[in-house]
């Protein structure tokens, strides 16, 4: 297949992944910011989602202070911010129009869909109540996309480069809610494993969609370091960073196949995989969750690049 | 001429015409807002799979929908041989035409057609002189504009023989019809054109260039989703199972074009452009063109590769060309054109000009080198401001404009707000030219969907009708 078609293909994924996993962020944000707040947060959750989001130098760059207006405005409208959820959706669609023929009906009518639904969303419509339909709306077009994708495509490259885009997006959006959440709500004095704040806890598997599923596994409450460990390295976690890793691993390891041919990318990938399938999360905790995540989010990067080297740019 | 107007279905309160005659019942008996249901049906369809034409920079929607008229337009059996021999004859002509001008120039020598008129035109290319392309064939695909003044009385209004679209609203269309009113569909014995892309895929295998090993990969190449027409391309690529390709996608080495794939780099063989001449390689023509691949025509000189059409196909489209299509038909082939042209003034001709200008007020005045219906003065509907602002252009300068009588294009039931009612129609059948001559049966029809309008263009608020060649 084209290369452009190939990166095409990532793209779209890569944007809707992103775009939902914005989406999560900012109910959660807003679902804390409704809590009375009892760990030292004041205010804190809308900073910490502009750092989550990877774009605290140009948000700073436009306002002086994350208020939940200009948070919201900025990550899920603003043109001009090519990450916001708008911007997405839009970059998504287009690439979806100069690639729809490597599309399935079911992929391409869900992109145009959106990209048609969504003039009709706008700041004010989402005052209030209307922030969760929104957000909820996008998280619904994302399952879909992803859905329609794994249900309608068939298995060969053009597949496997499309889920390698999601895969490679959540795993950097997983590590990076970790890291700046988890120490936003670790108070300095606090040893872990002192007293948490529920809400504010759970408020990091709500936003990987994990909540219920951390409960499913661990019987025993919220705890920091059991948290860290289910976003880690639980595989049975579909968004934990072993679980993208497997899943981009497993990627590349069929384009390997289906091509004849391994690259740099398949190292790299099957680095990350490791260290996460052999690794001890007592290790991890050794090195310090942000030296490790930061790796993580670094190799991360590396692979996305080494992906591109070898197959994108043709 | 205006009392004159041929309906195609029949005059309201007259005899309906035969072809017509279970539609008009059916029409009939179905409720007008059941056909607004189906209407809106229609464009949510449209809306929903993409199938638009951009107008980018102008304000307003930058995506959309051409007008889709749901009633159908219905050709006879018989009236569609003759059109389709007509049509295989022309194109054999106009193909014959352009392998001589780049060839031994034959017709110039006899005096048949003005040297200058070709050599001096802007869309004749110099740098095909002496150049082979497969199988004689310059344009593979060519779209001829006809219209319709009686029952046996068709008339063509020009050639398209560059990179003519609307094919895929020809095949939307009547994916469209038959899902909306299979009832309808199914009481008529329709000639299919869904073997269309089957056919054009056919064609542009067929001329593979001399150098081609193996099974010939053909690529569709676009401007890209910004182009008007670029719903088209990717529907013809995706039909075809081709690879929709933009320029930067292809490079050229040691005169061998090459695609960038996922694989590394794959031999191209026949490339189905949908991009001007002007843009295709930077290295003969615009320098500053991005839509193009540099040392294309090296590759195409060096019959590693084909183009369709072939560059510099345009000569044969020409306005001012056009005129001498029939000489064409008769130099070309012996034979008798089957399809007629409009008569039309040369303004060039210091005669014609003097008589053009003496009856401005009846005639339709045409720029040589316009289209999409800009530039042009339909006397009948213009101002006399117009009509003055068009008689100073032409004294300025003649040789860039042709005159013709205004036609009384026939009408077609059409469904708009006020209900069925006619409006004027033309028709662009599409014509494949390869190892063999083929006409998939039908073609687009073009309405102008206000009353009494002639400007059928899309650009200028036209739509499209389903067309339908019954069979025998």
């Amino acid at each position: 297949m084209l290369s452009r078609t190939a990166d095409s293909l990532y793209w779209i994924a890569r944007y809707i992944e992103r775009a939902e996993n914005l989406a999560r962020t900012l109910r959660v944000t807003d679902r804390l910011s409704l809590m009375p707040s009892g760990a030292d947060t004041d205010g804190n959750e809308w900073h910490s989602t502009v750092v989550v989001s990877g774009c605290e130098q140009a948000f700073y760059e436009k306002y002086d202070e994350a208020t939940p207006e200009n948070v919201i405005s900025y990550l899920a409208f603003d043109p001009e911010n090519p990450s916001s959820i708008r911007s997405c959706i839009e970059t998504a669609r287009r690439n979806a129009r100069a690639v729809r023929t490597a599309l399935t009906t079911e992929q391409w009518e869900c992109l145009n869909a959106a990209w048609l639904a969504l003039p009709g969303w706008n700041e004010s419509r989402v005052r209030g109540s209307g922030l969760h339909r929104f957000l909820d709306w996008v998280k619904d077009c994302s399952l879909l996309f992803t859905g329609g994708t794994v249900a309608t495509m068939l298995r060969r490259d053009s597949y496997y480069f499309t889920r390698l885009g999601t895969f490679i997006e959540r795993n950097d959006n997983t590590a990076r809610i970790l890291d700046v959440k988890y120490h936003l709500l670790l108070p300095d004095h606090a040893e872990v494993g002192g007293g948490i704040d529920y809400y504010q806890w759970a408020s990091i598997l709500r936003a990987v969609s994990g909540h219920r599923s951390y409960n499913a596994i661990y019987r025993e409450g919220l705890k920091p370091w059991l948290i860290a460990e289910f976003l880690i390295m639980r595989e049975e976690m579909p968004r934990s960073l072993i679980s993208c890793a497997a899943e981009i691993r497993n990627c590349l390891d069929r384009l390997g196949e289906e091509y004849g041919q391994r690259h740099e990318c398949h190292r790299i990938a099957g680095q990350i995989h490791s260290r996460l399938r052999f690794g001890k999360v007592e290790d991890v905790f050794r090195q310090g969750l942000h030296e490790f995540l930061a790796e993580h989010i670094d190799l991360n990067d590396k692979l996305g690049l080494e992906i591109s080297r070898s197959y994108l740019l043709g | 001429m205006a009392e004159a107007i041929f309906d195609e279905m029949g005059k309201p309160g007259g005899e309906v015409r035969r072809a017509y005659r279970i539609l008009q019942a059916w029409l009939d008996e179905t409720p007008h807002d059941i056909l607004t249901l189906r209407r809106e049906e229609a464009e949510t369809v449209f809306r929903r799979i993409g199938i638009t034409f951009a107008v980018y920079g102008e304000g307003g929607d930058p995506e959309r929908i051409i007008p889709f008229d749901i009633v159908p337009r219905i050709l006879e059996a018989a009236e569609w041989r003759q059109i389709s021999e007509g049509l295989v004859q022309r194109v054999k002509a106009l193909n014959a035409f352009i392998a001589d001008v780049y060839g031994q120039q034959e017709i110039l020598r006899a005096g048949i057609v003005p040297r200058d008129q070709v050599i001096l035109n802007d869309t004749y290319r110099y740098q095909m002189q002496g150049v082979a392309v497969p199988q004689n064939v310059y344009t593979h695909i060519a779209g001829i504009d006809m219209v319709r003044v009686g029952p046996e009385e068709f008339y063509v209004l020009e050639d398209n023989c560059r990179t003519p679209s609307g094919v895929s609203y020809m095949l939307e269309n009547r994916e469209i019809t038959m899902r909306l009113f299979p009832d309808l569909f199914s009481r008529y014995n329709v000639a299919p054109v869904d073997h269309y892309c089957d056919e054009l895929m056919r064609t542009l295998i067929s001329v593979a260039p001399r150098n081609c090993i193996g099974e010939p990969t053909v690529v569709v190449l676009t401007p890209g989703i910004y182009n008007s027409a670029y719903y088209e391309h990717s529907f013809l690529a995706d039909q075809m199972g081709a690879e929709l390709v933009e320029g930067p996608d292809l490079y050229v080495m040691d005169d061998i074009v090459y695609m960038r794939t996922t694989r590394g780099p794959k031999r191209v063989d026949v490339i189905y452009r949908r991009v001007d001449d002007d843009f295709l390689d930077p290295l003969t023509f615009r320098a500053d063109s991005a839509l193009g691949v540099a040392g294309l025509m090296n590759a195409y000189r060096a019959g590693n590769v084909n183009l369709t059409n072939a560059v510099g196909a345009g000569i044969a489209d020409d306005k001012a060309i056009y005129t001498y299509v029939p000489d064409m038909v008769k130099f070309y082939l012996g034979e008798t054109p089957i399809l007629k042209n409009v008569p039309t003034w040369r303004c060039a001709d210091a005669e014609d000009a003097g008589y053009v200008l003496d009856r401005l007020p009846e005639l339709v005045v045409k720029e040589v080198h316009g289209s999409g219906g800009y530039g042009m003065l339909v006397g009948p509907k213009a101002t006399r401001e117009e009509i003055a602002l068009f008689r100073e252009r032409l004294k300025i300068a003649p040789e860039k404009y042709i005159a013709q009588p205004t036609l009384a294009l026939s009408t077609c039931p059409t469904f708009v707000d006020e209900g069925v009612a006619p409006r004027h129609v033309d028709l662009r059948p599409f014509i494949l030219s390869g190892r063999e001559i083929r006409v998939v049966p039908g073609g687009l029809t073009r309405v102008a969907m206000r009353e009494g309008s002639l400007v059928v263009n899309s650009s200028q608020g036209g739509g499209t009708k389903d067309t339908w060649v019954l069979k025998d």
